[in-house]
């Protein structure tokens, strides 16, 4: 195959990978301080519509990213709320937040509906994105992709290297300890979700600024909850996020592929294939018990009220 | 000022009957603030949504419609999650007990028996039972997470009833359109009242509401559930497998489910085609919730859900309002839910910060 080609191709792959990374690495901090934040479908495509607008709005597309962000940091407050503060079941919760997600963001987006929409243009970094190859695929990418890559670095540098990093481990995997020893579980969980709202919120930008440009009612197609399943994936560790979106992304496009080429499977088929590969690839997962059971934060999914 | 919680001795039966109330409540106060918002006559609007179409005996019926596969949905739900099990794929159950009910039609379209039905409504809850037996035995045999397989199977169900009535089962006189051919009269589910729109579904939604409600409240496998949703050690100790509750509430649920699918086949489209998944198993959830996860409250809960979609058609049509307005009143509906059950368990204290001790 034509090299000009395989590079295309390679940077169709991030394209599809960068919104379920950075999802999925908000939601890996999220489950490392204990909380399980189902929500990720629902604050996904509040980023997807609040990046849209705004940016038609300012014709910016930054400044969209930037709105996106916010507006997943502020939706997940909900969660946060309702879980930490009022202790309801959080995986309960985390269903409403996508169900409220999906059916805000159809109604704010609405008036948008078929208007072209502005895409965030690569950031081709003088001389090096002009190398022969590899200069576009490592240099000549939007912002949002290289911000997917810094993340992941900073989010394992941050978990496993700095004080902030360990309390919020500690929180997630015993908050009764992390309490006893004065570390403020609510206040580091807060936090976590929050983070993990701002991360989903700049998938969906990606998705309505960067992969598809346009609004389109439920554009996120199940990838929040795929995002989910690379969390389990990742058995809880950054880099092994990074791996396992790369491949979901290979795989989605493969199908695209697939379905240019008149393979003469039915496109339903092929459309199904990165639902499928992420029932496997659970299953797989879930077969390897000891893998598992060292990296999954001990208080994944537990209430905690804290004694006065 | 801080928020915190103090645990109740006992919960508290008052707020378990009113916590689903306040939380209606909660949800028409914020509806009036949207719909402000919107530039709307809250008051018309609420209206609208929530009065209007009970003063019209057509509409009526649709509510009754509406209801019948949130009701039967969320009732085999319920039984998931009290037992811990969390089945969020009802939708592509649903789906797929509608085609499985939809094979003997399909490919005998001239068969006419009395027996029709019957087989076909059975059809369809084995279609559902087998696809939520999909994720019940992962988890059971592997531990795989269930709420992950039983969503991403949704979608498979979904891509897998468009190839067939695009492809294999479209009806060649179709004029194109996606669908199988329109099923024969024997085919057809019963009206609920003649040449109305409601069907027999409503009277099946009804004998499995009184049946499970049996179940869970006067005999030993209710009791099952109960206990192993709340303890699931205490359960064990007491003999009962949490595996094969697993399959159990799965098979159930995914059975409701798929009946539900096969009745809004036969006796509402009459045909398969490519609309039939419309959120109802996602909507199923707040059903289940709001309607406290008891079959007789899931009853009058898939009333309240099905008010909601009419009137929001109601309020598309009189007062141009989007009907996507519906489906955030149902999510702030849930959350409000959630929120008001804390009640029951807990009091709320605030407290201002000077006194707050532990923060935390």
């Amino acid at each position: 195959m034509d090299a000009q080609i395989i590079v295309s191709i390679l940077i169709s792959v991030c394209v599809a990978s960068t919104p379920l990374l950075l999802a999925a690495t908000g939601e890996l901090v999220v489950e490392r301080s204990g909380v399980l934040n189902l929500g990720v479908e629902g604050m996904m495509i509040i980023g997807a519509v609040a990046g849209f607008s705004v940016a038609q709005i300012t014709g910016n597309p930054y400044i969209g990213a930037i709105a996106a962000i916010g507006a997943g940091a502020v939706f997940s407050l909900l969660f946060a709320f309702l879980t930490l503060s009022l202790v309801t079941n959080q995986v309960a919760t985390g269903l409403a937040l996508t169900i409220l997600g999906l059916g805000l963001s159809g109604m704010i987006g609405e008036g948008f509906v078929g208007q072209p929409g502005i895409k965030m243009t690569s950031l081709d970094i003088p001389y090096l994105s002009d190398l022969p190859l590899v200069g576009k695929l490592l240099f000549g990418q939007d912002a949002i992709f290289y911000t997917s890559l810094i993340l992941v670095g900073l989010v394992s540098w941050f978990l496993f290297r700095t004080r902030a990093g360990l309390m919020l481990r500690s929180v997630g995997d015993n908050s009764k300890s992390a309490h006893a020893l004065g570390i403020p579980v609510i206040r580091i969980r807060y936090m976590a979700v929050m983070f993990g709202g701002a991360c989903s919120g700049l998938a969906g930008a990606h998705l309505s600024l960067v992969y598809v440009p346009q609004w389109v009612e439920g554009m996120t197609a199940g990838r929040g909850w795929i995002a989910l399943a690379l969390v389990v994936f990742a058995s809880w560790r950054p880099a092994r996020v990074l791996v396992g979106a790369y491949l979901f992304g290979a795989v989605t496009i493969a199908q695209f592929h697939a379905q240019a080429l008149g393979i003469p499977i039915p496109a339903q088929f092929l459309t199904s294939l990165p639902y499928l590969a992420t029932v496997i690839v659970l299953v797989i997962i879930a077969r390897n018990r000891r893998m598992t059971m060292i990296n999954t934060p001990a208080s994944l999914g537990q209430p905690f009220v804290p004694d006065r | 000022m801080i928020l915190f919680l103090e645990k109740r001795a006992n919960y508290s039966p008052l707020f378990s009957a009113l916590s689903p109330v306040l939380a209606l409540a909660l949800t028409l106060i914020f509806g009036t603030i949207m719909f402000s918002i919107l530039g709307v006559d809250p008051a018309k609007a609420l209206y609208t949504y929530f009065v209007l179409p009970l003063t019209d005996a057509y509409l009526i019926e649709q509510i009754i419609l509406k209801a019948t596969p949130l009701i039967l949905i969320a009732i085999g739900l319920s039984v998931c999650f009290r037992s811990g099990n969390w089945n969020i794929g009802a939708e592509g159950q649903y789906m797929i007990g509608g085609m499985f009910g939809a094979i003997i039609p399909v490919y005998f379209n001239d068969f006419q028996s009395p027996l029709l039905l019957p087989m076909m409504m059975i059809m369809g809850m084995i279609g559902g039972a087998l696809f939520a037996a999909i994720p019940a035995f992962l988890k059971a045999r592997f531990g795989t997470n269930e709420i992950l397989t039983s969503l991403m199977l949704v979608y498979i169900a979904q891509q897998l009833v468009d190839w067939l009535v695009r492809g294999p089962w479209r009806d060649p006189q179709g004029m194109g359109f996606p669908g199988t051919k329109s099923f024969n009269e024997s085919a057809i589910l019963p009206e609920l009242i003649p040449n109305g729109d409601a069907h027999f579904g409503t009277v099946f939604a009804v004998i499995v509401a009184i049946g499970v409600w049996f179940m869970l409240s006067k005999t030993l496998k209710g009791f099952e559930v109960t206990v192993l949703g709340e303890c699931p050690r205490a359960g064990r100790f007491a003999g009962f497998s949490t595996k094969q509750m697993t399959i159990f509430a799965f098979l159930l649920s995914g059975a409701l489910a798929g009946l539900a699918g096969i009745a809004e086949v036969s006796g509402s489209v009459e045909k398969l085609d490519d609309k039939l998944s419309l959120g109802y198993g996602f909507t199923a959830i707040i059903v289940a919730f709001l309607g406290r996860l008891n079959p007789l409250g899931i009853l009058v809960a898939g009333l309240i859900l099905a008010l909601s979609y009419i009137g929001g058609e109601e309020a598309k049509i009189a007062l141009q309002v989007s009907n996507r307005a519906t489906n955030v009143f149902q999510g702030l509906l849930l959350f409000f839910v959630l929120a008001c059950d804390t009640l029951i368990h807990y009091r709320i204290r605030l407290v201002t910060s000077s006194k707050a001790g532990g923060t935390g």
